[in-house]
């Protein structure tokens, strides 16, 4: 058996990972993609915390948050569409309307 | 009942004439006019008032959100209700003055004096302090849309800057009150915002200390009290007639009677370590406003200044502590209401003509108008303070009051409340003395307003024609004229009601003083016990028999004048029993 | 001896007749206007001769002999209760009021008739006879009063009566700024009148605060009270009599025109004729020196303000006598007369001398009025030319002017036998026998009388100046303009006066007040002859007058020996000496005589080579009297021009940019630039909401897991 604390190792490097792409990448389909690999290691840890106490709820969890993940993607990808649509770029610091 | 009726009769009447169409502006104006002469008309009916009776009369006290502990409570008593009456009064002739100076949105001109005339009433008689906040606050946006949108000039921002410096000040008081209500249910398991009820109840002294700061600010700013008054000349500059009327004639008083009634009496431990920095900022206030006065080009800004001077004078009555000076600051707060209120109606008189304010832009004017100088001529002299005109008992009785300062509170400390840092005994002495050099200074300004306006001959050719005043603008003024007369000569219907209820806040203020100085720590102490054990002496001790038994449900038992006990031989001429006569400890050094 | 009387009609008639005058006079004939101002009055010195004579005089003969005043009182109403005040509307009629109410209502009355003929030509007709009366209803109140307050109303009133009618032709024809300047002058002696007035508001609060009352009885019976030192209020060894009876004096420095508060009455000339007869010769001004009279017990028990009376007095009298030597406008050396002549009076209180004072006043009030009506008459003539320098030869087309004038300036010269001579004669008399412990005993007697004699040697040279420039010689100036037309006869509303070449001649309605007026200066000497004659004659208490007064003003002297161990002003050594007094009356005498006839020589035909030889030779002397000393132009230096300069510079830097600028502006800009910098945060950039996101949650974590491990733990 594979220790809980190497999964949660784990799933804690690849939160990480999603999260520098979130923060550092421009590309808003890269972030989109980061924002996934967040998720998953959420859904990793979840499994990994499931196997350890025996029972089924946190594998429960992680269905639900891959739906949830499916769902945010389908709307992130429209909004990034739309976005570029409208201006013609997918990249964060190009589209800062809302500066003052 | 009544006073229901008088409170909440200008809203009634708002929501009628907000009903109307908007083309009908005659039907509209004469509407409004009616009901703030209906409103007069009711009030008259406070003269069953009993003037003996130091006690609350014509209480009104229903639950109103009963978990929260707020009342609908109203009552009226000495001190109030010429103030009451003053707002009356007032605001029918304001109403009768704007017909030809408004002329855009009358509709709402109208239901914004008429919420107006409610707000102000409201916190003359509101005796729940919420009920108090509520009243204070809804005085703001309608004066605010009078002068932002009726005004002239740079109107947005005096208007803005009117409201942003009175919210601020409010702010801190309902930080106050609501402290108030929290610390007193719990001390006592009872949570109420009622006054009475609260006043039987003593803060500690750090606490009293902010709490009375806090009261003292918003009522500070409304005075307006020196250097808080900026907005004041702003506000009145750039406000139409109706609304310099009403803010000098109504407005400026709730500051003064916020502080009467409550931010001294609530706390008289703080207020009696604070009232000499009052002081000096009152006389400094009656000195600089007369002197910034006379070196004002703008009618309107002139007569803010005076504003200043006057209300300086009124402040240093409250801060006597005695009962001339008090009777005085009340006296002087109607006289003030009647007299500046009629100054700025015959400026805005001669601005209906000219469209200017400026002093250099007439001249002469005695010659075509001789009706209107003669009129103006009283109000001046009457805020000049000539004797035989309303203002001078006003000032007379402060600067009695101001000169002859020494307060004894229960146990038989004295306090001096008027007096300058290292100088004990000559202190009052000094500051009334300042305070009649505002009596000179201010003739100075008035004077010379007079003169640019009214002698000379004739520079500007347009004013040759002006024409004299007409029958209601005669009828504007005559009340007023009347009134100054009247009051500068007899001034005694307007005395006497105020003397017990004065009597009994001089009393009440220092009971609670002693029972704050032993109070030591912070929270809240109730005071009933030494109450009831005092008005038993005061019983005894006096020949006039205590007040009858119709008194509000909370009210503090009245006593007979307790509030000066001679301490040798400067009596006053009628014989003043001392009912709670105890040995004299030694005069205190510094304050 | 006291008995209740309706003295309240007596303010009261004035004061309707002014009601009806001013408020329907627009629609009233002339006729009409002026029954009702001359009537109201009439009647009330119908009240006034009913009040003294039928029941003041029986009661003060039945207390002859007693030093109990007799007094006929009223209490009207209550009229301010508040705290412990308690002002009553109380009216005292005692001897010292009588002799007021009479010289105002007699007086008053004979300038309303005056008046009548002498506005004859103006427009604005029920305004002025509406104020003169408002102004005879307010003097009625202020000598009728029994308390400080209510005196204090009739003080203020007629100052602002005196405002009204100083600048009553406000908007003159002529030049531009005529009519602006009159409006100036009224303006000036409002404000320094209130100057004095504050003074007296700190002066009542200072016995009110010391005794509990203001009522003028009940003060007097608590002298005392009076004579406590002021150490609770830090001023030491003073006296509440002495701080009180100062500041009451200053009060009427300002009201009576002395140094320095002199200033406005010179000016005050700029208001038509009549109101200079009755306001600032014979009734307002006096004010000053009745109150100090009626205070007679509080000024006695502090000898040192008695001291500083007297030689204010006895310096303004020299100061503004050296003045009356060069003026042009006749109306100007008549005031500068005037406030000469009031400096006697304070003199003579000063000393103690009350009645000589009172006496004074009398006598003044009848030639100065006559002098001024006279003067307004040829200025009438002369149609608007004051100028003494335009006059001269008006001898015989005046006639009537003409010797009812030389009458009055041989008394105000204090020739005998006319009255001047007697009430100047007794005051420096006094003067110099009576000693002041406060002060010098030797030096100050001495002083007033040398300083006294002095302003009377002046005052006998300048009025018989006057006299000369205006009477004798030819007619110096050109026929005027004609400030209203000459064709034929005279339409429309003026009491008679025909023509006599270019002049105008005053009517009977002018001319009958003068004679009034020099018959008295003639001969109301009689009532105060002095001791001397009487000594002389074998008579005891020849001095009518000053038996007349006697319970009223030596109510201070009993007081002082009383309850100040007679630490007071009191006659001296010399008082004793018939033979003295006889002499110093002769040096009297001779100095009028010697002075006038000097200034007869010089101006005989009007200002003569001689005169023009003098000048130039003192010339420096002339310029300094010619300009007044130039202390209004002094006072402009030093008090009005720092005013306004202070009031702009405080206006400018403490409102506008300390206030507003700094703090609420301030405040405003400060809360926008808190505002600006935190604005910054919002980027625009979803990335740095992100990373904010990360480090709050983070930050939120350790600190709940954090706080549990800790407490768990510890």
């Amino acid at each position: 058996m594979v220790p809980t604390s190497q999964v949660l190792g784990l799933a804690a490097l690849l939160f990480c990972i999603g999260l520098a792409g979130v923060i550092v990448r421009r590309n808003l389909l890269i972030v989109l993609m980061s924002v996934e690999l967040m998720l998953n290691a959420a859904n990793l840890a979840l499994v990994g915390f499931a196997r350890a106490r025996g029972d089924l709820e946190g594998q429960g969890l992680a269905f639900l948050i891959v739906a949830l993940a499916a769902a945010e993607a389908a709307v992130g990808l429209a909004i990034v569409v739309s976005v570029f649509r409208s201006r013609r770029t997918v990249y964060a610091d190009e589209v800062t309307l809302l500066r003052r | 009942m009544l006073l229901t009726a008088i409170v909440l009769l200008p809203l009634l009447g708002a929501l009628v004439v907000a009903l109307l169409p908007r083309a009908e502006e005659r039907a509209t104006r004469h509407l409004g006019f009616a009901f703030t002469l209906l409103t007069f008309a009711v009030s008259l009916g406070l003269a069953a008032f009993r003037p003996a009776e130091a006690g609350w009369q014509f209480v009104v006290q229903r639950p109103w959100v009963a978990s929260l502990g707020i009342d609908f409570h109203l009552a009226v008593d000495g001190i109030s209700l010429w103030l009451v009456l003053l707002t009356t009064f007032l605001t029918p002739i304001v109403l009768l003055s704007s017909y030809r100076a408004i002329t855009t949105r009358v509709k709402e001109f109208v239901v914004a004096m008429l919420v107006l005339e409610t707000g102000m009433l409201g916190v003359f008689l509101a005796l729940d302090l919420f009920l108090f906040y509520v009243f204070w606050e809804l005085v703001l946006v309608p004066m605010y849309l009078i002068i932002g949108i009726w005004g002239h000039g740079d109107r947005i921002y005096a208007a803005l800057k009117f409201v942003l410096y009175t919210v601020v000040g409010s702010l801190l008081m309902l930080a106050a009150i609501i402290y108030l209500y929290v610390t007193h249910g719990q001390a006592t398991g009872h949570y109420t915002f009622d006054y009475p009820t609260l006043m039987l109840s003593v803060w500690g002294r750090g606490e009293q200390l902010w709490l009375f700061l806090a009261f003292a600010l918003a009522f500070a700013i409304k005075v307006p009290l020196f250097p808080l008054h900026t907005w004041l000349p702003d506000a009145h500059t750039q406000a139409p007639t109706a609304g310099s009327v009403v803010l000098a004639g109504v407005l400026l008083k709730l500051g003064t009677y916020g502080f009467l009634r409550f931010a001294l009496p609530l706390f008289p431990w703080a207020a009696a370590r604070c009232a000499p920095y009052l002081a000096a900022l009152a006389v400094i206030g009656i000195i600089y406003g007369a002197l910034v006065a006379y070196a004002q080009q703008d009618a309107k800004r002139l007569v803010a200044y005076s504003s200043v001077s006057h209300l300086g004078f009124v402040m240093l009555g409250l801060l006597a502590m005695n009962s001339a000076g008090l009777q005085g600051s009340l006296f002087l707060m109607l006289s003030h209401g009647v007299s500046t209120g009629g100054l700025f109606l015959a400026i805005g008189v001669l601005y209906e003509r000219r469209h200017t304010n400026e002093l250099a832009q007439f001249g002469g004017l005695w010659r075509p108008m001789p009706i209107f100088a003669g009129l103006f001529m009283v109000i001046m002299l009457s805020s000049a303070g000539l004797p035989g005109l309303s203002g001078f008992v006003g000032e007379f009785l402060i600067l009695v009051g101001a000169f002859t300062h020494r307060l004894f509170v229960d146990g038989g400390e004295q306090l001096r409340l008027l007096t300058l840092p290292g100088a004990w005994h000559w202190g009052p002495r000094v500051v009334a003395g300042l305070a009649a050099l505002g009596v000179l200074l201010g003739a100075v300004y008035l004077l010379a307003m007079f003169q640019k306006l009214m002698f000379g001959p004739i520079t500007q050719p347009k004013n040759a024609e002006l024409r004299d005043l007409d029958a209601r603008e005669i009828a504007v003024f005559a009340p007023l004229v009347v009134l100054t007369f009247v009051m500068g000569i007899y001034p005694r219907p307007f005395l006497a009601p105020m003397e017990p209820a004065v009597n009994r806040l001089l009393h009440d203020f220092s009971v609670r003083y002693a029972a704050s100085r032993d109070h030591q720590g912070s929270g809240v102490r109730r005071l009933r016990g030494k109450l009831d054990a005092l008005r038993d002496e005061a019983d005894q001790a006096t020949a006039v028999p205590p007040a009858p038994a119709r008194r509000g449900p909370s009210a503090l038992p009245s006593a007979p004048r307790a509030s000066e006990l001679p301490s040798g031989r400067a009596a006053g001429v009628r014989p003043v029993k001392p009912p709670l006569a105890r040995s004299h400890g030694p005069a205190r050094g510094a304050a | 001896m006291t008995k209740t009387f309706p003295l309240l009609w007596i303010p009261l008639l004035p004061l309707l007749g002014a009601a009806i005058n001013l408020l329907c006079g627009r629609v009233l004939s002339r006729r009409a206007v002026h029954a009702v101002a001359c009537g109201s009055v009439a009647g009330a010195l119908g009240v006034v001769v009913f009040a003294i004579f039928g029941r003041l005089w029986p009661l003060a003969w039945a207390a002859e002999g007693t030093h109990v005043p007799a007094r006929l009182v009223q209490t009207a109403y209550a009229w301010i209760t508040a705290g412990s005040v308690e002002l009553p509307v109380g009216l005292v009629c005692d001897p010292l009021s009588a002799v007021m109410l009479l010289v105002v209502t007699l007086v008053g009355f004979l300038i309303h008739l005056y008046s009548t003929g002498y506005m004859a030509h103006e427009r604005d007709h029920a305004r002025f006879f509406g104020y003169l009366n408002l102004f005879t209803g307010a003097m009625l109140i202020l000598v009728l009063a029994d308390n400080l307050p209510l005196l204090f109303v009739g003080w203020e009133g007629v100052g602002v009566c005196s405002y009204l009618l100083i600048g009553f032709w406000y908007d003159k024809d002529g030049t531009e700024r005529l009519g602006l300047a009159n409006a100036m002058a009224g303006r000036k002696a409002f404000l320094v009148n209130r100057v004095g007035d504050v003074a007296f508001l700190l002066g009542m609060l200072v016995l009110f605060a010391a005794t509990g009352t203001l009522s003028i009885e009940s003060l007097a019976l608590r002298a005392s009270d009076l004579l406590l030192p002021l150490h609770p209020l830090g001023l030491g060894p003073y006296t509440v009599a002495g701080v009180a009876g100062l500041l009451l004096f200053i009060g009427a420095m300002g009201k009576s025109a002395q140094i320095p508060l002199y200033v406005w009455l010179p000016d005050a000339m700029a208001g038509p004729t009549p109101v200079s007869a009755l306001i600032h010769a014979a009734t307002m001004v006096t004010a000053g020196v009745y109150m100090v009279a009626r205070m007679n017990f509080l000024f006695m028990l502090s000898p040192a303000v008695m001291g500083l009376i007297a030689l204010v007095g006895a310096t303004t009298a020299l100061f503004a006598a050296s003045i009356g030597f060069a003026q042009h406008d006749i109306k100007k050396v008549l005031a500068y007369s005037t406030i000469s002549q009031l400096g006697y009076m304070f003199v003579a209180v000063g000393v103690g001398a009350f009645s000589a004072g009172i006496f004074h006043l009398f006598t003044h009030a009848f030639f100065k009025a006559c002098l001024f009506l006279g003067a307004g008459a040829i200025i009438h003539a002369l149609h608007d030319e004051q100028d003494l320098r335009q006059m001269g030869g008006l001898r015989r087309p005046l006639a009537t002017t003409h010797w009812t004038f030389l009458v009055s300036t041989l008394a105000i010269a204090g020739i005998p036998p006319l009255s001047g001579f007697f009430s100047k004669d007794e005051i420096l008399w006094r003067a110099i026998a009576t000693a002041n412990p406060a002060l010098g005993s030797t030096w100050l007697p001495a002083l007033l009388y040398v300083m006294s004699l002095a302003a009377a040697l002046c005052t006998a040279f300048y009025m018989f100046r006057l006299y000369g420039l205006v009477f004798l010689g030819e007619r110096r100036g050109a026929a005027p303009a004609s400030s209203h037309g000459h064709a034929g006869g005279h339409a429309g509303g003026h009491a008679g006066g025909g023509h006599a070449g270019d002049l105008h001649l005053p009517g009977p309605a002018m001319e009958a007040p003068l004679i009034v007026l020099a018959g008295g200066a003639a001969l109301l000497g009689l009532l105060g002859l002095p001791e001397v004659v009487g000594a002389w004659l074998g008579i005891e208490h020849i001095n009518l007058f000053e038996r007349w007064l006697a319970p009223v003003v030596d109510q201070g002297a009993r007081l002082a020996d009383r309850w100040a161990g007679g630490h007071r002003v009191a006659a001296n050594a010399l008082a004793e000496s018939h033979g003295l007094e006889a002499l110093l009356l002769l040096l009297s005498v001779a100095v009028a005589v010697g002075s006038s006839a000097l200034a007869w020589k010089l101006y005989r035909a009007g200002p003569s080579a001689l005169v023009a030889r003098l000048t130039a030779r003192l010339r420096w002397f002339y310029r300094l009297v010619l300009n007044k000393y130039w202390v209004d132009e002094l006072y402009d230096w030093i008090i009005v021009r720092p005013y306004k300069a202070l009031a702009v510079v405080l206006f400018q830097l403490i409102d506008r940019l300390v206030i507003d600028r700094l703090g609420v502006h301030g405040a405003a800009r400060s809360v926008d630039g808190v505002g600006r910098v935190l604005r910054r945060l919002q980027t625009g950039s979803v990335q740095h909401y992100v990373v904010g996101l990360v480090i709050g949650v983070t930050a939120l974590v350790v600190g709940v897991v954090g706080a549990a491990l800790l407490g768990g733990g510890g």
